[in-house]
């Protein structure tokens, strides 16, 4: 801030400006969200849409929240943490070095396989279901946990992040000098790229949380009781309950904020896991390995 | 396809050691081939099987794909979607891109930091829940922005939503939620670009504008062509936003307003699962046939 000459100032205040403006389109919504949640539905409608209703209301909500089906978004909370973790855990030990070896060597096949992931990705998601289906009977999985898990294992997306770093990130020539040191392919991958590719572990293992966390689709098709259902599929059934949406609904009736601290606590988990990651996500760790 | 690597040039550089290389890099994708195969190529082989045979299983050549096309809502379907994919991808680019450059620029890590948090927090936010939220956003009785929504000479939720405005309020709705996330990816990409060589450029004297255009830019490609391959396949998807604003707008936004929809049409309220794999299959040729030129033109799958 030595010298705030015009010429510095302008750009200055362009970029604070334009940071302002995406900041309040980004944030404002979620605010809204996040009062809409202390209010009751009178005042939703009548309120001011940013006023803050009350803690009482608050807690109003919660009770009336969880007493819907005896605690359901508990159970639902519980669901979606296990399934998730499971197939994080799967996902993170077959991307990885699926990605690194895509990246770092050659073998037959490597370009078949890199063409035939990016066009699995590329289908529609909603296409696939219906053959998963079919798929996940015929082997006898339906209504248990890994008819999900196992497709969600499968995240494509990962093991192109890892291809894509492991090719701009890393210097082939590390791993050639490891290897004219002695080291065995293994050990290569575990010594060298390993230690270098938490910035895209921690990636990849972020987005397939968030992925396997925010699915809707799958796991409502494969598991149909309310007791096996994700936070999702949750939500879902909860917005069927809202009059406003479906006037068709009895006594058990869900009002909108209710819906809309149903919405907050579904989506907790991945901002802290978000939070907890970012410092991952972003640190340039390699500036400077090698020398070009 | 111009994808054709040459197998030659890395195998010249490095005689030695290819063999164990070869053997060790089946081995590292091994896993990975099985799920590929179970989840992914399985079913999409049975999806385009559906799309070439009817409800018996007999093969009907391309009956499928005539009859669909011939559905009277299927152009309409198309130009919807292109319209919005358009606006879509230049929205996504230009300011995932500047933003990403920003932030990386910003002085105090902490804000950058917090910046790029607040961002994300509306990716967390499922398809559903955001659409849900947008639904307040835009209806000028309870949003916080109505009085903005009213200098723009919005009174009621049905003209915000009039179908001239869909796809740019969708491009709204997929940017909130999907940016964030790229955001993130990006300013990890520009994080690992070497110091010397953003040093280099300092010395020699560039400023941020032409360190962005010449330096950054140029080296995020394979990042930028791979967010463009999947949003345009993502966009092409265009399902959720649609579906949730016809069931809350009484009949302005129709049932049949995407490709995807019509697919959803096809298969759960006309029972014709054959009918819905042909548009998919059209659906993913299109997405393949657009990544198939970006990959071709950036030298994507190149291993050096």
């Amino acid at each position: 801030m030595q010298t705030s000459s015009p010429r510095r100032l302008l750009p200055r205040l362009l970029t604070g400006s334009v940071l302002l403006v995406f900041l309040v389109f980004f944030v404002l919504p979620v605010l809204w969200l996040v009062l809409a949640a202390t209010k009751t539905d009178q005042q939703l409608v009548h309120g001011s849409p940013l006023s803050f209703g009350s803690w009482h209301t608050l807690k109003a909500n919660w009770d009336a929240l969880t007493a819907f089906q005896d605690n359901a978004v508990l159970q639902w909370l519980g669901n979606s943490t296990l399934y998730a973790l499971i197939s994080l855990v799967i996902t993170l030990c077959v991307a990885i070095p699926a990605g690194y070896a895509l990246a770092m060597t050659e073998f037959r096949g490597r370009h078949a396989l890199l063409v035939s992931t990016l066009v699995v990705m590329l289908m529609p998601t909603a296409t696939l279901v219906v053959p998963l289906f079919l798929e996940i009977n015929a082997v006898g999985l339906i209504g248990t946990m890994w008819s999900i898990i196992l497709p969600y294992s499968f995240y494509p997306f990962g093991v192109y992040l890892t291809y894509i770093y492991f090719t701009t990130a890393v210097p082939k020539d590390l791993l050639a000098a490891a290897r004219m040191d002695g080291c065995s392919e293994f050990g290569v991958f575990r010594h060298i790229a390993l230690p270098l590719a938490t910035p895209v572990v921690a990636l990849v293992g972020f987005f397939s949380f968030v992925a396997n966390w925010t699915n809707y689709f799958l796991p409502y098709v494969m598991l149909p009781e309310s007791g096996q259902m994700p936070i999702q599929v949750g939500v879902g059934t909860l917005l069927s309950n809202v009059p406003s949406f479906n006037p068709a609904v009895g006594t058990l009736a869900i009002e909108r904020p209710q819906l809309a601290l149903a919405t907050l606590v579904a989506i907790t988990p991945v901002l802290f896991v978000f939070l907890f990651a970012q410092r991952f996500l972003v640190s340039g760790m390699l500036a400077g390995a090698t020398k070009e | 396809m111009t994808l054709s690597h040459s197998p030659s040039r890395s195998a010249g550089r490095r005689p030695r050691g290819t063999d164990r290389q070869s053997r060790a890099g089946i081995a590292f994708v091994a896993a990975y081939v099985l799920l590929l195969i179970a989840f992914g190529i399985l079913p999409t082989g049975y999806a385009v099987y559906f799309a070439f045979t009817d409800a018996g299983g007999t093969f009907t050549g391309f009956s499928n794909f005539v009859t669909t096309a011939q559905d009277f809502r299927f152009l309409d379907a198309v130009g919807h979607v292109a319209l919005y994919l358009l606006f879509w991808l230049v929205s996504l680019v230009v300011f995932v891109v500047s933003l990403a450059l920003l932030l990386h620029r910003l002085a105090s890590g902490s804000l950058s930091k917090s910046l790029r948090f607040l961002f994300y927090i509306p990716g967390a936010l499922a398809g559903a829940a955001s659409v849900l939220v947008w639904l307040f956003m835009l209806d000028p009785t309870v949003s916080p922005v109505s009085s903005l929504l009213g200098m723009l000479g919005y009174g009621t939720f049905g003209e915000v939503i009039a179908p001239g405005n869909l796809p740019l309020l969708f491009t709204v709705i997929a940017f909130w939620t999907g940016a964030g996330g790229w955001i993130v990816v990006i300013y990890g990409a520009l994080n690992n670009i070497p110091t010397d060589v953003m040093e280099a450029a300092r010395i020699d004297g560039a400023g941020a504008w032409q360190t962005a255009w010449h330096i950054q830019i140029p080296m995020l490609r394979k990042w930028i062509v791979y967010m463009v391959i999947l949003a345009f396949a993502g966009g092409a998807q265009l399902f959720v936003e649609p579906q949730l604003l016809s069931l809350a707008s009484v009949g302005v936004a129709g049932r049949d307003y995407s490709l995807n929809q019509l697919t959803y049409d096809f298969a759960f309220q006309m029972n014709n699962v054959n009918g819905a794999a042909a548009v998919s299959v059209e659906l993913l040729v299109v997405s393949v046939s657009a990544a198939a030129v970006f990959v071709a033109r950036s030298g994507f799958f190149d291993a050096d």
